[in-house]
């Protein structure tokens, strides 16, 4: 009775420290959820990949959202943006990316890191599937 | 610092890697990752020159 309430408990509960762990750095560091499950290279090839297309997003005088809720192409804007993490973060603090768009690249740097941030999520969601095993 | 990228170099550092990225989240082994990304990569700059090309037919 006993063992068969505790297996009943396992099976419900899917969830694993590094299943949790994982996605929470992969956010904040791109690439780190793949890193701290050893997959050296893949979570290098992503830092370098997301974090070059926000970096050269915010050199082509791109655009950084912040979560103001007015428009909602600005929303969409920050939920992208916001999937870069620590990037994010740092950006905001240190008053980056907050100029007009004066030219048509600097448009495209604003979605470099939109998208810099959507891929972010996407590696995200990759790491936790590494954690609970659904992936090598 | 501003970096000024033309809109052809701009499509391809994007392609570049967004390839990347996708070829390592959406494949299993490292030569099935391989083959996505490049395949990618090339779809992506390909329908880059096919549409560059589309909107020059149309403009004449």
């Amino acid at each position: 009775m006993a063992n068969s309430t505790t297996e009943k408990t396992k099976a419900a509960e899917p969830v694993s420290m590094m299943s949790v762990v994982a996605p929470a750095v992969g956010w904040l560091i791109p690439g780190a959820g793949h890193m701290i499950q050893k997959r050296w290279i893949r979570g290098g090839l992503l830092f370098v990949s997301i974090a070059t297309l926000f970096v050269l997003g915010l050199l082509m005088q791109g655009r950084i959202y912040k979560a103001n809720g007015g428009d909602i192409l600005d929303i969409l804007g920050f939920i992208g943006d916001v999937g870069a993490g620590g990037l994010y973060i740092v950006t905001l603090a240190a008053d980056w990316g907050q100029g007009a768009i004066a030219f048509a690249t600097a448009d495209y740097g604003t979605k470099f890191m939109i998208v810099a941030g959507l891929l972010n999520f996407i590696a995200v969601a990759d790491a936790y599937h590494i954690a609970i095993g659904k992936k090598q | 610092m501003t970096i000024t990228l033309n809109h052809f170099s701009a499509a391809a550092v994007f392609a570049l890697f967004a390839s990347i990225v996708f070829g390592i989240t959406h494949r299993e082994t490292t030569r099935e990752m391989v083959k996505y990304g490049l395949y990618c990569f090339a779809m992506f700059l390909g329908g880059v020159l096919v549409a560059g090309w589309a909107m020059w037919v149309l403009r004449k």
